[in-house]
């Protein structure tokens, strides 16, 4: 159907929306990223400062408190013996997903419009990570035992129970954890080089030290390729595991709305689902408040994102339906009270809330180009979108766990102290992220120079076209 | 290791629970928390789905009062299931099968409170310490010293009374013999006033329990999950007398 392909002939100029079109000298964008991490303004340390409070006080402080009194104080009971501490935990999970998914999958890709952002995606999972660490150590009743969890020789001859989906979950989680944070610091090596060459004082001496004596020299760039390589594509199984493995700690259980076989895919896409539109939220923020970042992060990166939330949004719906149908269709008794406690009990409205959040508004909005451009739209999107599946999870944990198989010990939960540490996390998410923008270059400048050097534009006839090299 | 293995004694304890003649009365709850240095809880607590019972009479009952077609209580304790849900998914292995009494055993020094065991549990009958209770003075006078006192954040359960079980199969091992039947009784049929609550070796065919698990009235809860339980319920026949 020729009159569908775009005759139009884009002039030089037209290109230059996109940054790897849109080069700039080296120094110069090296020194904008050294600026946006340098300058920071009274605003900053006035929420800083108010984020250190509330982390103080509703993490650790009710934490301690939490210690101390026992699980009491929070508002699990039976039936209801995982509360919102394992929402979190899978939330944050999820949250953790999106960097690991931006940054390796695109990567191995090839998607062009990664760049400028992989490094922002990247700190959301080791942040997240700690977030959903620190949230599964509250939920244990003693957790000053922790390390009964972790395989340690001891003169008990104990092990932990390898049969156990909590020893997956640890093995698997502390495998992400140590997996994504080097592949965090790999890429990070050349900006630190980059950084060390500009700053003095601690800075300097700071990024020397994290830079590992990098000089830039060919064969160190060799080996930096070979190692990023290798971890992009060994650490995308390792992801795709996790959030597998925190379903198995539901799917595993045999109880009516978790033995689900379809558990596993299910998690992964609702961990893109709300973690991508993390990323967007993330990058709106950063995009709005950090110096010089208009520059690298531009709308054709929220144009993508929205384009990737859509898709993500429907593939979430079909999993979401696909589970619905098969445990129905199965026929259990207590399975069907419990799919018609969820949509007519006395929480239905965090269900309805959840798929509208998730299905319907970014089906209605999300395929306008426009929108998807439109950074303060966007952000209410993926706000919305991790409302959404935060009520998914709670909808799966604590509601699904009201309805068992014994009707005598029927019983809602309400949330206690766990609003608190709820906050403290959300808080102490943010905190880390606004600290290491001052310490981390936050865009790979090398990334998006190395791209930039690949792209050029070439005179064909009268058209312009654009042309990307292999580098490498 | 050769003294360990001598020492294996391997007696399947079952129990049964006449519905018929349960009159919900509630002495074996009491009993089983005297036995067994349970925590009392308090009364906000135990409004909230947080009351410690190791033995809960459950009530039910059919129409709208004062239509009502009772069905006889029905009091529900750990199954001590032969493929216990609770014993796979315990990271660290504080949910254990006994090989010598084939009993389901919650080790409270390694418990760290995950409570996995309780969402897997098909009966719910797993009770977690959400604080530490207090037990004002003189109350301390009451503890069974042959009973661990737990403390907040430890998961425990009926045990079928195992330290019962196992003074009695120490004695009569002492004396060279294997327990008779009706030898060794837990707190909770000890206390029952109708003799609904009969306890005794599974794997002895003559003991009273054995015969009254294959009666026809005989029930297994939740039978289809395939948890193999050691408790069956006899249910249904009201004209119905004991023979043992």
């Amino acid at each position: 159907m020729p009159e569908m392909v775009d005759t139009t002939i884009k002039t030089p100029d037209e290109f230059s929306e996109h940054l790897m079109f849109d080069p700039l000298p080296r120094g110069k964008m090296n020194d904008m990223v050294m600026e946006s991490m340098q300058i920071t303004s009274w605003k900053f340390w006035v929420v800083a400062g108010f984020l250190g409070m509330v982390v103080l006080v509703c993490l650790f402080g009710a934490w301690g408190y939490l210690i101390n009194e026992g699980l009491g104080v929070a508002g699990v009971n039976r039936p209801a013996y995982w509360g919102i501490f394992l929402v979190n935990t899978v939330f944050w999970i999820g949250i953790s997903h999106a960097g690991t998914f931006v940054s390796a999958l695109l990567r191995v890709f090839k998607a062009e419009f990664r760049r400028p952002f992989t490094r922002a995606a990247e700190l959301m999972t080791t942040f997240g990570l700690v977030q959903a660490g620190l949230s599964i150590f509250m939920h244990m009743g003693r957790v000053w035992l922790f390390y009964f969890l972790a395989p340690y020789p001891n003169e008990r001859g104990l092990w932990p129970n390898f049969h156990s989906p909590l020893s997956w979950d640890f093995l698997a989680i502390t495998t992400y954890l140590l997996a994504s944070t080097m592949y965090l610091f790999l890429p990070l090596i050349p900006d630190h080089a980059m950084a060390r060459d500009r700053s003095k004082g601690w800075r300097k001496t700071l990024y020397r030290t994290l830079a590992l004596g990098f000089r830039g020299t060919e064969g160190e760039w060799t080996h930096l390729r070979t190692a990023m390589n290798i971890f992009a594509f060994a650490i995308l199984p390792v992801m795709f595991s996790v959030h597998t493995i925190v379903s198995w700690d539901f799917a595993a259980a045999m109880r009516p709305g978790w033995s689900s076989t379809i558990f596993g895919p299910y998690f992964v896409i609702g961990a893109l689902q709300s973690g991508i539109a993390a990323v967007g939220m993330v990058l709106v923020v950063v995009r709005a408040t950090m110096k010089n970042m208009k520059y690298f992060i531009r709308l054709e990166v929220f144009d993508s994102l929205g384009k990737l939330m859509l898709i993500i949004s429907m593939s979430w719906a079909y999993f979401f339906f696909n589970d619905y149908l098969v445990q129905w269709y199965n026929g259990d008794k207590f399975t069907d009270i419990l799919l018609h406690f969820h949509e007519s009990g006395p929480l239905g409205w965090m269900w309805f809330m959840m798929l509208i959040f998730n299905i319907v508004i970014p089906w209605a909005l999300l395929w306008n180009k426009k929108i998807r451009r439109n950074p303060a739209i966007l952000f209410t999107i993926g706000l919305l979108i991790n409302v959404a599946m935060y009520f998914e999870r709670y909808v799966i944990v604590p509601i699904s766990l009201t309805i068992n198989r014994m009707p005598f010990t029927w019983r809602l939960y309400k949330p206690g102290i766990e609003v608190w540490l709820s906050l403290g996390t959300f808080a102490f998410f943010v905190l880390l992220y606004m600290l290491a923008s001052r310490i981390v270059p936050l865009v790979p400048v090398w990334e998006v120079q190395e791209g930039q050097m690949a792209h050029s534009l070439r005179k064909v006839g009268k058209a312009t076209v654009p042309a990307v090299s292999e580098l490498e | 290791m050769d003294n360990k293995s001598e020492n294996k004694v391997v007696h399947k304890w079952g129990m049964v629970i006449d519905q018929d003649i349960c009159t919900g009365c509630q002495a074996c709850v009491v009993a089983c928390a005297m036995e067994n240095n349970i925590s009392f809880v308090g009364e906000e607590d135990a409004g909230y789905g947080r009351n410690m019972q190791w033995i809960r009479v459950e009530r039910f009952w059919e129409g709208e009062y004062p239509e009502v077609r009772s069905t006889p209580f029905q009091p529900v304790l750990c199954q001590q299931c032969g493929s216990a849900p609770c014993e796979p998914v315990c990271p660290v292995f504080a949910s254990v099968h006994s090989e010598g009494q084939q009993i389901n055993m919650q080790v409270y020094n390694r418990c760290v409170g995950t409570r996995y065991c309780a969402n897997n549990c098909p009966y719910q009958v797993r009770e977690f310490n959400w604080r530490d209770y207090e037990r004002p003075t003189p109350l301390e006078n009451q503890l069974n010293p042959n009973v661990t006192v737990r403390r907040r954040g430890v998961m425990e359960k009926c045990n079928f009374c195992v330290q019962r079980i196992i003074s009695g199969e120490d004695k009569a091992k002492s004396e060279g013999r294997t327990p008779g039947d009706g030898e060794i009784v837990p707190a909770c049929m000890q206390a029952c006033p109708t003799d609904a609550i009969v306890f005794g070796r599974l794997d002895d065919p003559d003991s009273l329990v054995s015969k009254l698990a294959k009666d026809g009235r005989g029930i297994k809860l939740l039978e289809d999950l395939g948890t193999e339980p050691a408790v069956t319920y006899l249910k249904g026949g009201s004209s119905y007398a004991r023979n043992g």
